[in-house]
């Protein structure tokens, strides 16, 4: 395992990282679909405090969204404790560590999403309902498809950004080797320890090489996508 | 088929007050833009609710606000060609027409109607691998047509369906109609603002103007009074029927006959007895008070001065009777009082043989029950 010249402790960061961005962006898929949808096409009282709540990560310093979530679900947290009656825990885990990235990069997702879902012709929609197909056939058979580019966009900046997220994660489950040491938060650790700057730098060449490649195959699949609707 | 309809609805300034009964066949609801036309087909299709009112298709209450009732579209099983296509662009053509087909799988297919007979009928099957996005607005619509048809609908909504094409794509389309009301004997309500495509598919009418019916009733009844308004007077004309007498070849001609007497028109491609429906612009008939002679045009029609009106901006309709039949022309008031025109008076009624409008003539049909 030492073909990029990786330390295992560098190697298990990195293995760590992809896991802890996977399942933040798979989890938040369906969350951030239906808020999408709830943004774009509903009126609804409350809409502006769920367009605020799901925007907050953006502009709130990283550091605070850590601490409301160990706040709302460490072990004495008012979620975090009913979950802990059920077995889940989160605090100081890997999953909390998802659980933050999955917050922090939800409003990019439904960002994304929710203008392409506002792009799709409701008049194809309306005619599909005609021809028989019921509101969620319409919903599968036609908005979905026709917002692909979106929602593909969506959970690629979501997931770049679970690679990405170090001032939630730390704060909210600290900086566990093996556990919640993700890519960023090994980095951080190299560049404060003595003769840790060639480790730092080739981590770093890990995360830009990831990122691009992430950013390439959204490009890549959007294109491809584009080329469907239009003339072949 | 039987529909009813009785809706109102406001949205800002704009208020709709519609109510009438459609019979079997076709109906045409004709007026001007913003008359409410669009609006209707929404209501019937359920893609508009109103405030109030009633829809009754066939007996079933699809619509009716004080009980509660209100069919979404997916269930009504009305099918809506657009304006525009309105296909779906991330499916090839085959898909499109197969996306209708896969929620009306379980009603019985209307004979005729199957996937292959409606490929037929509309010249689409060259076109089944490719992407909407390639094919041109007359393709389009013919894939939309096909794609309402295989829905299995119990009434075909028509919202313009020709108004974004050209004169040839309307030529190829408009048989498609006749052949869907006359062979297919699926009702339709078809949305025109075009007077000869009125007078050509329709047999009930229904006007609109500013969001209430204006006039409704058995279309040949209407065209005859002139009920489509300045609309007519200005664009329209008067209602012949008429068979085909035989054709001239060298002159590229056809000679009709009927109760007027004789009239040539540009060929039809009709056999010899056909009975045809020509729609004659009132703007293209002149009128002579004695027998023309080293005219060009062809058809001289003698009759008598039944009516004068005054449509305005200084132009009169002259309703002549030529042996029964009402014949309408449009000349100015100037030209009127220089002719002494009065009714009672004989006179010649000129038309030009390319007055015949080829979207006007359209093949007469059989009569049938019409109740309003």
């Amino acid at each position: 395992m030492d073909r990029l010249g990786l330390t295992p402790d560098e190697w298990t960061a990195l293995a760590l990282s992809l896991r802890v961005a996977t399942v933040a962006t798979l989890a938040s898929l369906g969350p951030g679909l239906a808020v999408a949808w709830l943004l774009a096409r509903k009126r609804f009282p409350g809409r502006s405090l769920l367009d605020g709540l799901v925007h907050l990560p953006l502009i709130l310093p990283p550091v605070v969204t850590g601490y409301l979530l160990l706040l709302a679900f460490g072990r004495r947290g008012t979620f975090g404790a009913a979950l802990a009656e059920i077995g889940i825990v989160l605090s100081f885990r890997w999953t909390g560590a998802a659980l933050a990235c999955a917050v922090m990069g939800f409003p990019l997702m439904v960002r994304a999403m929710r203008l392409s879902l506002e792009a799709v012709d409701r008049r194809v929609e309306q005619a599909a309902a005609t021809l028989g197909a019921s509101p969620w056939s319409v919903f599968l058979t036609v908005t979905l498809p026709l917002a692909m580019p979106g929602v593909l966009a969506g959970a690629v900046l979501a997931f770049a950004k679970a690679m990405g997220e170090f001032g939630a994660t730390i704060t909210f489950v600290s900086n566990i080797p093996g556990e919640t040491r993700t890519l960023p938060s090994a980095i951080y650790t190299l560049t404060q320890v003595p003769g840790g700057e060639a480790g730092a730098l080739r981590l770093t060449l890990v995360s830009i090489t990831l990122s691009m490649a992430a950013l390439l195959a959204s490009e890549f699949l959007a294109r491809r996508l584009a080329r469907r609707l239009g003339a072949e | 088929m039987s529909l009813e309809l009785d809706v109102s609805l406001a949205r800002g300034a704009f208020r709709l007050d519609v109510a009438f009964t459609a019979p079997p066949g076709l109906t045409a609801l004709f007026g001007p833009s913003g008359s409410g036309k669009t609006t209707v087909i929404g209501l019937l299709a359920g893609l508009v609710r109103p405030d109030r009112g009633r829809i009754v298709l066939d007996g079933e209450t699809l619509l009716d606000t004080e009980r509660r009732i209100d069919c979404p579209a997916h269930r009504r099983r009305i099918g809506v060609v657009f304006q525009e296509a309105r296909l779906l662009p991330h499916l090839c053509v085959r898909q499109n027409l197969d996306y209708g087909r896969r929620f009306a799988r379980r009603r019985p297919e209307a004979p005729g109607l199957g996937f292959d007979d409606v490929v037929g009928l509309l010249g689409i099957g060259h076109l089944l691998a490719r992407r909407p996005a390639g094919l041109s607005g007359g393709e389009s619509q013919r894939v939309a047509i096909g794609r309402a048809l295989l829905s299995r609908p119990r009434l075909l909504l028509m919202d313009e369906p020709l108004a974004a094409l050209d004169a040839a794509r309307k030529a190829e389309i408009l048989p498609l109609v006749e052949h869907l009301r006359d062979g297919a004997g699926i009702p339709i309500v078809y949305v025109s603002h075009a007077v000869p495509e009125v007078a050509r598919l329709a047999d009930t009418l229904v006007v609109l103007e500013a969001g209430r019916v204006a006039a409704a009733g058995p279309a040949e009844a209407l065209l005859r009074r002139g009920e489509l308004g300045a609309e007519q007077a200005a664009h329209g004309g008067s209602l012949l029927d008429m068979a085909v007498a035989g054709h001239d070849g060298a002159a590229g001609l056809t000679h009709l006959t009927g109760a007027v007497g004789r009239l040539s028109v540009p060929r039809l491609d009709r056999a010899v007895g056909t009975p045809v429906r020509l729609l004659v612009p009132a703007r293209d008939v002149l009128v002579a008070t004695r027998q023309p002679a080293g005219l060009s045009a062809r058809n001289v029609l003698p009759g008598t001065v039944r009516d004068l009106s005054v449509l305005g901006e200084g132009a009169v309709l002259i309703t002549l009777d030529c042996a029964g039949a009402a014949l309408t022309a449009r000349l100015t008031q100037a030209s009127a009082r220089d002719l002494g025109l009065r009714p009672g008076l004989p006179v010649f009624a000129v038309v030009k043989s390319v007055a015949f409008d080829a979207q006007g003539i359209g093949a007469a049909r059989v009569p049938r029950a019409v109740e309003i």
